[in-house]
């Protein structure tokens, strides 16, 4: 399967590439031309980095967190950077046969004359896809394997929280944001770049890497078992450091990126323009690993956030605008941000997306402010079924909260819209998932005070427990079952008009949950399924559940080992020599507070749990309200939008919502 | 009001669809801040009419476009001749806009009023006998029948009233390296529907390899057979800009 060499053919890409593209799907993946794209100089002087998604153009182009560093560092004199997204299976077999390598959409220069490949990792299942790129880029697959001469694999994103299960073929990985290392990295390489990369100076670069903070260098740790269980992790050297940190911007208003954001000639999936308003989540939801590794919260100044919308909304010609964040309904005066977006004269009908609200935010207002332009889809996310496993997971929003938001929604004119589930969480029952049934149909029933035929649909996806959050601990639901509850539901819902179900295939749930808490000893799986040809897996028609189960077989690995069992206070995990700024014991003590069903608030607006994401690198929250917005309870069983406010207590924990509502 | 616009589409952008390609006006027309009507009802639409569709991958140098610009909004000081290159500016390389006329709101829109496009065709794996050959006898049949797929059902189509003309061009011309490539130059109907250029190669014997294809003219053909291109419909210059 490996590309082998490095392209003998010395004809420009994208005089290779032209006569394959009327041969395969949806040619435009490949051909850049978006509308900020760069065509930055190369030289001996600058770092090159390739920026790559490793999924189709169409879902990584939209990616915020590579358009930020495309354009930071093609800012520098001493970088430049372009983009690469996974081929399609079409163009990948013409690529192989016409032995092109994987290529920038921005010049058509070939990956491997590239410093660094960046890979974004937002999901475990891009895991093959990862390799297939660096294979692709005539690169070896194994770090071990490169030579001087070939580029760095670089990871960062999400997933790569818990790099361990891809160590073997990682360089660097960035644990973070991303927006101050990028540069302190550049700088290291040029160095390296300018004195001739020669040989047997890759490891000594690597090791100064590993002084950066943030930067994570796999082949420098040492990591020792005890039959199953891993005994320790231990560096190679005295000055790599025990423990990595992970890398935090103090002011979002400092990094008003993207500046230019990329506007593409065909369809990609959030086909608009983004605006981050804030950074970081303190809600506090236990299952949420975003919610935790991106703490504290940093909101963006919003006079800035007017700006970056009006500006790009101008400039990129788009009609629709998402304020993005992990709860962006939290954010400080959100209503007069969207009714100064829809009010602006030169933004023309444009529509305001919401794409992440929790439904205790959510008010009329903000309802009537967003039907104003067009009315965008609308996902709430109540996460369970019942108030009890609500608590559990620290979702604390109540039954009348969601009833408000839905009634708001539905008054104001939508028809139909969108709850999100999980199921497979910690201490759940039956009954608590049979809730999610009872909480849909009424949900739908108050849509008929409005419309003739209201419809929701009710999305329900299965569990995967996620380090750096308190359900590290947990052993994650079957895939039998995922299913049986899945088809509890389906059961239940059978007779009931205007509710459609929705579900996510549990065997996938089972890949995921395989590479999420998984070690080093998955690299060979996530290899084997890689060279089996099982690429795409976050593509239902593509995912190969069996090729998951051989893999594990073929190694030796026990699935319900990795994925089932419930782990205990002091096991060493797999990620443990990693931080998010989080205290393990602050992880530890919510997973039993969750199991006792006791509920955390927000630390924005009540005393600090010190869970170590800011205690720890000396930076605080940035809010622009002391209070929290308006409507809803807000976990406090308090109605604040009839002048309730919360209350602030000087204890470190406390039941919240001791009467179920 | 309503203005016709004609662009060329060349390069590396012939990837985009059509669909793509009307995305791309409707950001670069609020881009340019245009007064651009849109409907009514619950999901307004800038009202924008586009001709016959290209097939991703071809140029052209002859594409049409019809826009409805709201009357009341329309300022007194629009100059359509400033249009093409004002519009052009907010289009990603490779689309131009390369005139704009006003026309009468009365007009039957483009898809109607098409009735033939000229293409130049560039085939490849073959020699200019051969595809001489095949030309000429497609030429001189009396039917090109051809069988298509429509909604789950076979329908069975004759294509050679619609194959108004095709002349086996040779040499190819620049910018072609393959000495096995022939330029065609044919001119197929729209109306009732319009002949793709990918039927007719299929439909030759022996069949020809579509290399390269740029469509270069869209024509009106008038009752008296004379040809005019859309832009030919255009109101008299002397109409006052913003007359509804």
């Amino acid at each position: 399967m490996a590309m082998g060499t490095k392209s003998a053919d010395l004809a420009p890409i994208w005089n290779r590439l032209e006569p394959l593209l009327p041969q395969v799907q949806k040619p435009a993946r490949y051909i850049g031309c978006e509308d900020g794209a760069q065509t930055p100089q190369h030289g001996p002087g600058i770092v090159s980095w390739l920026l790559t998604y490793p999924d189709t153009y169409e879902v990584g182009l939209p990616n915020q967190g590579l358009q930020i560093l495309y354009e930071i560092i093609n800012e520098r004199p001493d970088g430049a950077a372009e983009r690469a997204y996974a081929p399609w299976t079409d163009l990948e077999a013409l690529l192989r046969r016409e032995r092109i390598p994987l290529f920038s959409v921005d010049t058509h220069r070939a990956a491997g004359d590239f410093d660094v490949l960046a890979f974004n990792l937002s999901a475990e299942l891009t895991f093959t896809n990862f390799l297939n790129c660096i294979d692709l880029a005539g690169v070896p697959v194994r770090a071990a394997d490169r030579g001087d001469a070939d580029p760095l694999i670089a990871v960062g994103g999400h997933c790569t929280y818990n790099p361990e299960p891809i160590a073997d073929f990682v360089d660097f990985v960035v644990l973070g944001d991303g927006e101050e290392v990028v540069g302190e990295i550049t700088e290291l390489l040029r160095e390296w770049k300018r004195a001739g990369k020669n040989a047997g100076t890759r490891e000594g670069l690597l090791r100064e890497l590993c002084k950066l903070p943030g930067v994570y260098v796999p082949s420098m740790y040492e990591v020792a078992y005890d039959g199953a269980f891993i005994a320790e992790v231990t560096p190679r050297y005295g000055d790599v450091p025990a423990t990595v940190e992970k890398r935090t911007v103090a002011d979002l208003g400092d990094w008003p990126y993207p500046k230019n954001q990329l506007v593409p000639v065909t369809e990609v999936v959030h086909d608009r323009l983004s605006v981050e308003v804030f950074r970081g989540c303190t809600r506090g939801c236990r299952f949420c690993q975003a919610g935790m590794i991106t703490r504290p919260v940093r909101e963006r100044p919003a006079e800035q956030v007017r700006d970056m919308i009006s500006q790009g909304l101008r400039r990129t010609g788009y009609d629709e605008v998402a304020l993005t964040s992990l709860s962006t309904a939290d954010f400080s005066g959100i209503q007069d941000v969207i009714a100064s977006t829809i009010d602006d004269a030169g933004c023309d009908r444009v529509s305001v997306a919401l794409p992440s609200l929790r439904v205790d935010a959510f008010t009329v207002g903000i309802a009537a402010e967003i039907q104003r332009a067009r009315r965008t889809g609308l996902t709430f996310a109540p996460e369970a079924g019942s108030w009890r496993m609500r608590q559990v997971i620290n979702k604390l929003i109540s039954e009348d909260d969601l009833y408000g938001a839905v009634e708001s929604a539905y008054s104001q004119g939508w028809r139909r819209m969108k709850l999100y589930f999980l199921t497979g969480l910690p201490t759940e029952t039956d009954e608590d998932t049979l809730g999610i049934a009872e909480l849909a149909r009424n949900c739908v029933e108050l849509g008929r005070a409005h419309h003739k035929s209201p419809s929701l649909t009710v999305s329900v996806g299965g569990f995967v427990p996620k380090p750096f959050t308190p359900f590290q601990w947990f052993g994650q639901n079957t895939v039998v079952e995922l299913g049986r509850k899945i088809d509890l539901l389906k059961e239940n819902f059978r007779r009931t008009k205007g509710v459609q179900l929705k579900w996510h295939d549990p065997r996938a749930t089972l890949a995921e949950g395989i590479a999420s808490r998984g070690d080093r000893r998955l690299g060979p799986v996530i290899e084997y399924v890689w060279r089996h040809g099982g690429t795409f897996q976050e593509w239902s028609e593509h995912f190969s559940y069996d090729l998951w189960l051989e893999a594990m077989a073929a190694n030796d690995l026990d699935v319900d080992w990795y994925v089932h069992r419930h782990r205990t206070e002091d096991e060493v995990l797999p990620w443990d020599h990693l931080s998010a700024g989080l205290h393990k014991d602050f992880l530890w003590q919510d997973w039993r507070d969750a199991l006792e069903e006791v509920g955390l608030e927000d630390c924005r607006w009540t005393p600090c749990y010190d869970c170590g994401a800011c205690t720890g690198y000396g930076i605080e929250h940035v809010v622009a309200s002391a209070t929290p917005p308006a409507g809803g309870s807000q976990g406090t069983g308090v109605d604040l939008s009839s002048g309730g406010s919360v209350p602030v207590e000087l204890q470190t924990r406390r039941t919240v919502g001791a009467a179920t509502p | 009001m309503r203005i016709r616009i004609q662009f060329s589409k060349l390069g590396k952008v012939r990837f985009t669809s059509h669909r793509d390609v009307a995305r791309i006006w409707e950001r670069a027309l609020r881009r340019t801040r245009l007064p651009v009507a849109y409907s009514e009802g619950f999901n307004p639409r800038p009202k924008l009419s586009f001709g016959l569709a290209l097939s991703t991958g071809h140029e052209s140098g002859a594409e049409y476009l019809d826009i409805y610009l709201d009357p009341d909004r329309v300022g007194e000081d629009l100059d359509v001749e400033l249009l093409p290159a004002l519009l052009s500016a907010q289009l990603p390389v490779g689309l131009t806009a390369t005139a704009v006329v006003v026309i009468d709101r009365r007009m039957p829109s483009l898809q109607q009023a098409v009735t033939s496009c000229t293409w130049q065709i560039d085939v490849t794996d073959v020699d200019v006998e051969t595809a001489r050959g095949a030309v000429e006898r497609a030429l001189a049949s009396d039917s090109i029948v051809v069988t298509r797929e429509r909604k789950g059902k076979q329908v069975t189509d004759d294509l050679r009233p619609l194959v108004l003309s095709v002349e086996v061009e040779s040499p190819i011309g620049e910018g072609v390296q393959n000495d096995q490539s022939v330029r065609l130059i044919a001119e197929l109907g729209t109306q009732p529907r319009a002949v793709r250029v990918s039927e007719l190669l299929a439909a030759l014997d022996p069949p020809l390899t579509e290399l390269r294809v740029h469509r270069l003219h869209q024509w009106i053909i008038t009752d008296d057979d004379q040809r005019t291109d859309p832009l030919a419909v255009a109101a008299p210059l002397s109409a006052p800009v913003g007359a509804k």
